[in-house]
């Protein structure tokens, strides 16, 4: 029992006891809430039995009192003062009823409003974009006359990290892909007897689309998200602004490396890739279709035209720009905390896989009116 | 402050830790009794383990060997589900802070409230509210992310949060870290007068020597991987050639500490 109320007359008498913490809070404010204040004249409170009294249980005093006073009861405290901690909570809460709370923003519908902050919002960042490429731009054509801002050493390392590390991913889809590609036609071509062409199927399908495309995808899922994690983290912890006070261009030293090392990954995982697309292919053929190696890869090296492979390979730069610069563009925006780390990063996985199939829209149509 | 009773549980009390990590040694049998009621402030040169020791006092670090007792629970041998119950009779707040930074002020300070306590909304705001206003902040910075804070109300907000489930004991990591002189020693008063009114023990790592004159009733310095402590006055008047130039170096001279005092 924590406390004890005793009513005389209008004067009325509580006596408290046992302990008053946080953690029992939940139980004493239910009994408080049932004492009913109404017509007392005096309220004498006895705090002298308490065991122990913390901060949340000197605020349940501290709003009895307010309660009492409001109710019109005159509040003595048995011993002549408040406990100290109550006294600490006057001194912090003062007379207030309820502290104020900061006020919860509202989240009132207005559609012209909301049309507007959108308009202004994708506005501001088609600029903050172009900004940005701008920069990019201006930095990398500055860098052609001095070899020293192309930061080799850095580039290795993202060549490294983007492009070897990512060679057992990439050939195992490479390889699953050419598999799919090549058991799908198969299942159709067989009706006609053509089977011969599950070979052209599987070295254009592979080579002009499939192989850049899905290397480009799973590219932007691990590179693009590292670029925009990596340069985040750099953001929020301040040393990006620590390399701009040192004089140091972040998107010489940060950005640019890692377009120019994916630039350099990406066509060579694609051209891995592609290897990998064609001996799945060979491998299915012969199980399925009892093929000869022999038979299979001169049946590829008719069906490659002129421009089969480089109309796959000319598309690889392109990707990896698109997928750098939404890396670091994203991590770059990262500022204030680490929610806005895992939103953006995953803005840039996504606009970077948005960009490369776009990208690869325009291309199909770009080809097609070359007529190659 | 009154010299507390001798009966009385100590707050902290280690026993022989040892440290060890890989063939580095940090700690090896280092002993540390904190009173109740008790500011202690922990000082030494950097990498002399006052961070591990600090995790390790925390429970977030076992030692290799040795007994942790906080108010006579020994942390060493508890399983995990009662060490929780343990974290929450302390409040710590850390050097940087280390304000969640996804959610405002108020929202940090009700966090160890909602994981630990069961509370009625009215009280969980107002209580928070009240924590936020205990450590000086105004109701709007209670709205406000950490990003928005600066340095000084970073401080205090962590004050805020360590205070959250009302405590007994409170570790502070270099608390006036990174502030201005005036900042620093209204931080002190501060705690000084939450640790008055609210019967707090602090323990606190610190290097600023104005903090440790300001607060401290008991110093214990690292070194030689074992704990040194006394009073201020035994402290600095300790023979310990690492002490002596920490007290008596152009930065003590200013506090009248003199050689021989």
């Amino acid at each position: 029992m924590h406390l004890e109320a005793a009513r005389r007359g209008s004067a009325l008498r509580l006596t408290l006891a046992g302990a008053w913490n946080a953690r029992e809070l939940p139980v004493i404010e239910p009994q408080l809430a049932a004492l009913d204040l109404s017509g007392a004249g005096s309220l004498d409170i006895d705090a002298r039995g308490l065991s122990s009294l913390d901060l949340s249980g000197a605020w349940l005093l501290h709003d009895l009192v307010l309660r009492a006073r409001a109710a019109g009861a005159a509040v003595a405290w048995e011993g002549g003062a408040p406990p100290a901690t109550v006294a600490l909570v006057d001194k912090t809460l003062g007379s207030e009823t309820a502290s104020p709370l900061a006020p919860r923003s509202r989240h009132e519908f207005k559609p012209v409003t909301a049309l507007g902050r959108t308009v202004v919002t994708r506005w501001e960042a088609l600029e903050a974009g172009l900004a940005f490429t701008g920069e990019a731009a201006l930095r990398l054509l500055r860098g052609m006359t001095s070899p020293r801002a192309w930061r080799l050493a850095s580039v290795t390392r993202h060549v490294l990290e983007t492009g070897i590390k990512a060679i057992p991913i990439v050939a195992l889809i490479a390889f699953l892909i050419s598999v799919i590609i090549a058991y799908m036609s198969a299942q159709q071509l067989l009706k006609f007897g053509a089977d011969i062409y599950v070979v052209d199927l599987v070295t254009v399908g592979v080579l002009r689309e499939m192989g850049v495309l899905l290397t480009a995808i799973i590219v932007a899922g691990r590179s693009g998200s590292a670029f925009a994690a990596e340069i985040g983290a750099m953001r929020l912890n301040e040393e990006v602004d620590a390399l701009k006070a040192i004089g140091v261009s972040p998107m010489e030293v940060l950005v640019l490396p890692r377009a120019l090392g994916l630039v350099i990954a990406l066509p060579l995982l694609t051209v891995i890739a592609d290897a990998v697309g064609i001996l799945g292919g060979a491998l299915l053929c012969r199980s399925l279709l009892d093929m000869p190696f022999v038979q299979y890869f001169q049946r590829v090296d008719e069906s490659i035209g002129e421009w089969t492979f480089w109309v796959g390979i000319i598309k690889a730069p392109v990707f990896a720009l698109l997928i750098a610069a939404a890396g670091c563009y994203r991590g770059m925006q990262v500022r204030g905390s680490s929610r806005e780390l895992g939103r953006l990063t995953t803005v840039a996985v996504v606009q970077a896989i948005f960009l490369v199939i776009l990208a690869d829209a325009l291309f199909a149509v770009l080809f097609m009116e070359m007529g190659i | 402050m009154t010299a507390p009773a001798e009966a009385v549980v100590p707050a902290i009390e280690a026993r022989g830790v040892v440290n060890r990590f890989g063939a580095q040694t940090v700690h090896d049998g280092l002993d540390m009794t904190v009173q109740q009621g008790e500011v202690y402030g922990i000082v030494g040169g950097s990498g002399s383990g006052k961070s591990v020791l600090l995790r390790t006092i925390l429970g977030l670090h076992r030692p290799q060997a040795g007994e942790v007792r906080i108010f006579g629970t020994d942390l060493t041998a508890l399983p995990d589900a009662e060490l929780r119950a343990v974290k929450a009779s302390y409040g710590v707040t850390f050097q940087a802070g280390a304000l969640f930074s996804s959610l405002t002020v108020l929202q940090n300070v009700q966090l160890p409230m909602l994981e630990h306590l069961s509370l009625p909304q009215r009280a969980l705001d107002e209580l928070a509210m009240l924590k936020v206003r205990l450590v000086g902040l105004s109701p709007e910075a209670a709205a406000k992310y950490p990003a928005q804070l600066s340095g000084g109300m970073v401080k205090r907000a962590a004050l805020a949060r360590a205070l959250a489930l009302d405590p007994r004991l409170l570790f502070l990591d270099e608390p006036t870290s990174g502030l201005d002189p005036i900042a620093a020693a209204a931080f002190d008063e501060l705690v000084m007068g939450l640790q008055r009114e609210l019967a707090l023990t602090i323990v606190m790592i610190t290097h600023d020597l104005d903090s440790i004159f300001r607060t401290c009733n008991r110093v214990g310095v690292i070194v030689d991987k074992k704990m040194v402590a006394g009073t201020l006055q035994e402290i600095v008047e300790h023979p310990h050639p690492w002490i002596q130039s920490y007290f008596h170096g152009d930065r003590a001279r200013r506090f009248g500490v003199t050689d021989g005092a």
